[in-house]
């Protein structure tokens, strides 16, 4: 089924511009950034986006045929996972909501990771019940004035911009009183300052708001339209998350069976019908993956993809749990405490403990399991709600 | 390569064929009263579905009398046979008795007969091993053969738990020299009917004193030919066990839909909707896995044990837990004869010990994809 890539004229085309951009910007002369600016003006960047704005309007099923294409020239890439929350989450948002000038001006340099970008959305008394978020925007005159507190910011203190959203009407109720707003993370009233969690490490930020000013022109949407489009940004996120291609044995499960192969020493039955049960869950959930994945291509998404999160948070938890116990005494010792703060988060990388740690946030990052299973059953299921209190009445009158 | 996982039209529109023709049969609520009259099988629909809609012969090639499919069509009706529970040999006939026949010599007279009459519907067959017989541990005949003739042989012996016996026009049974196929009506042959957990799948003990038999395959062929269609045979089980699932979930969703407690439908509490969905995603996975080994026997993947390991320790599983959900989520209503629940929660059990059980497909996995148990 992978067949009609190659075989549609529009791959011949993308083939030919590829060519055409290595010809006019050869690979072994041109320095990174310029060539990944004239990549993105010349449609290649991600073609499912509009013209002028790094795309061809072409199907994004047809982006391997390009990426390969450069890939093979050795042409240089935009080291996505750094700038994971601009290309996952803030670009689509501001496709989707954008006026012309924000697309203009935001989408090439965050493609390019020349300007790198974070989401300012949670905060400490706003988790899985995101929309009761306190953190207040006040207009004043051409601009907005931010106050407030946010939390979990990954990439903060390296940060260019934010999305953020924030309460700009406290006297409706909670779900109609936010607005989306792009931030100025130069702005002299923001201070990042690292969270350091239970692995020792600070991958996040808290994010102090205080007298922050939003030009209006840097709203994303309507006035009061905000959760409406951070639904946007949520989707795409959960996507990210759980949505990547992984061959048999990979992420979790290959690393632990690693252990296993190299340590038959420690190897007990009991551990043994653990692993094995895990295994065949990891191989369910890839093919389940890999499933999503051609449904996307053949224009069909289904609702599966609410549910690989779930999946990939319980694999990772069980079977690094697994790994610590089956390591005995090396389980006993963990690799370093001292706080860093990495710039990448390699949720298989370093040691046993802090993988088994690092697991532990799988299911709260990104959506609650106990969340998402509410999704998943009021969704795709058409399960009625919980009788609620809280969606009828004005945000100021709720509990906190 | 990369297995499609998807169903392409034509196997959404077998399906479309499939389905109609079983809601115009009644089932799955026709299902019990034919069971329990104690037909070995609903010859009606059989009739329809096999000889009508030529669904018998689909892993069988055109020129030996079949439909020249593969096995993921055959996946999908086995997938709506599941959602209906519908008592039908299409398991044990159109796939174990049929993909055993195409693993001896086609060319035989003694084989290609009993192939045609199957692939055209025209006969039942089973394949006489007992049902939990799993796929990669060679099949130990518990019946001898002594030759009278050349290929043919008088046969002594007693096989336990065998699907589809009942009602079979002819039997495959391995002995110690190779497949015989047997005719069940023959003198020395003895169908002795168990009272089956599964009631919509009957299963019967062979009993065979010189009963005259015509060789199929000597050893080795044999052996390859039942590896493979015990095979075929879980992986294409997998989906059955699917559509088992499927219905579990739809019908226990629309209940919880609209069962009123406590003033509010019983799927509105979150201790509910969390299981529903728990094992919406279960069924997600299932899905996966057993389009993989449908596709996998299919395309003849060198990796299909493997496939087929995978698909079946999920699906029995699964198919075990939707049922047991089903029942418990249906309250009172799910423990009476009259529900329909207790037939696929009885198919899902007996399901999840044919063909091999979760645990014997892992055993296999730890051989297959090299996760060794402890070391002596």
């Amino acid at each position: 089924m992978n067949a009609p890539v190659a075989a549609t004229p529009g791959a011949g085309e993308l083939r030919d511009r590829v060519a055409a951009l290595l010809a006019a910007h050869d690979p072994a002369s041109t320095d990174r950034l310029g060539f990944l600016r004239a990549r993105f003006d010349a449609g290649l960047a991600w073609i499912h986006f509009p013209e002028g704005l790094g795309g061809l309007g072409a199907p994004r099923s047809l982006q391997p045929v390009v990426d390969a294409a450069l890939d093979a020239a050795g042409a240089p890439g935009n080291d996505p996972r750094r700038i994971g929350i601009g290309l996952g989450m803030a670009a689509p948002t501001i496709l989707q909501y954008g006026t012309d000038e924000q697309k203009q001006r935001f989408l090439r340099p965050l493609w390019t990771g020349e300007e790198v970008w974070c989401q300012l959305f949670s905060e400490p008394g706003a988790g899985s019940d995101l929309a009761g978020l306190a953190t207040r925007a006040v207009r004043d005159g051409d601009s907005w004035t931010v106050d407030g507190q946010k939390v979990w910011t990954s990439s903060a203190h390296l940060a260019r911009w934010a999305i953020l959203i924030a309460r700009t009407d406290p006297d409706v109720p909670k779900h109609q009183g936010i607005t989306y707003f792009v931030c100025d993370m130069t702005d002299p009233g923001v201070e990042v300052r690292p969270l350091r969690q239970i692995t020792g490490e600070a991958e996040f930020n808290e994010v102090f708001l205080t007298g922050v000013r939003i030009p209006d022109t840097h709203r994303l949407g309507a006035i009061g339209d905000g959760w409406r489009v951070a639904q946007t940004t949520l989707m795409n996120e959960r996507m990210a998350i759980g949505g990547t291609r992984v061959p048999r044995e990979g992420g979790m499960v290959g690393v632990v069976a690693r252990t296993w192969r190299e340590r038959p020493e420690l190897r007990t039955h009991d551990l043994h019908q653990r692993l094995l049960r895990l295994w065949v869950d990891a191989e369910a959930a890839r093919l389940t993956g890999e499933r999503l994945r051609q449904q996307l291509r053949r224009g069909r998404p289904g609702p599966e993809g609410s549910g690989m999160k779930l999946a990939f948070a319980r694999l990772n938890q069980e079977l690094s749990a697994l790994e610590v116990e089956l390591l005995a005494e090396d389980g006993l010792t963990y690799g370093d405490w001292t706080m860093v703060r990495p710039e990448l988060v390699d949720f298989t990388g370093r040691d046993a403990g802090y993988r088994y740690l690092r697991a532990k946030g799988n299911s709260i990052e990104g959506g609650t399991s106990e969340v998402l299973l509410n999704i998943v059953a009021e969704r795709v299921l058409g399960l009625p709600p919980e009788p609620r209190n809280d969606k009828d009445l004005p945000w100021k009158d709720l509990p906190r | 390569m990369t297995p499609d996982l998807l169903y392409s039209e034509t196997e959404q529109d077998l399906r479309a064929a499939v389905r109609s023709l079983l809601a115009a049969h009644g089932a799955p609520a026709s299902v019990l009263a034919g069971a329990e009259s104690g037909r070995p099988y609903d010859t009606g629909l059989w009739q329809s579905l096999a000889v009508g809609m030529g669904t018998a012969g689909l892993l069988v090639p055109e020129k030996s009398g079949g439909q020249g499919a593969t096995a993921r069509e055959a996946a999908v009706v086995l997938e709506e046979l599941g959602r209906t529970v519908a008592d039908v040999p299409y398991l044990t006939s159109a796939v174990l008795a049929v993909r055993t026949l195409l693993g001896c010599d086609t060319g035989r007279t003694e084989v290609a007969a009993p192939l045609t009459a199957l692939a055209e519907g025209r006969q039942v067959g089973a394949l006489a091993v007992p049902l939990p017989t799993a796929p990669g541990a060679g099949v130990r005949p518990t019946v001898s053969a002594e030759p009278t003739g050349p290929d043919r042989a008088l046969l002594t012996g007693t096989v336990n738990a065998v699907a589809g016996a009942a009602g079979a026009d002819v039997l495959l049974v391995p002995t110690d020299t190779g497949l015989h196929s047997v005719d069940p009506t023959a003198e020395g042959v003895t169908l002795t009917p168990l009272t089956p957990l599964d009631l919509t799948r009957p299963i019967a003990r062979i009993t065979l004193s010189a009963a005259p038999a015509a060789l199929l395959a000597g050893p080795d062929r044999a052996r390859t030919a039942l590896d493979a269609a015990l095979l075929t045979g879980a992986g294409l089980l997998a989906s059955e066990q699917l559509g088992v699932a499927e219905w579990c979930l739809t019908e226990t969703v629309r209940y919880a839909g609209e069962r009123q407690q406590f003033g509010r439908p019983i799927g509105s509490f979150q201790a509910l909707k969390h299981r529903l969905a728990a094992l919406w995603l279960d069924i997600a996975s299932a899905r996966a896995t057993a389009r993989n080994a449908a596709d996998a026997l299919a395309t003849d993947a060198p990796d299909a044990a493997i496939a087929v390991a995978v698909a079946q320790s999920c699906c029995s599983e699964v198919a075990v837990r939707a049922a047991e959900e089903c029942v418990q989520l249906h309250g009172g209503i799910g423990m009476t004869w009259e529900h329909p629940a207790h037939l696929y929660l009885k198919r899902a059990r007996t399901d999840a010990t044919a063909l091999g059980t979760p645990d014997r497909h892992r055993q296999a996995l730890a051989r297959l994809a090299d996760v060794p148990g402890p070391v002596a």
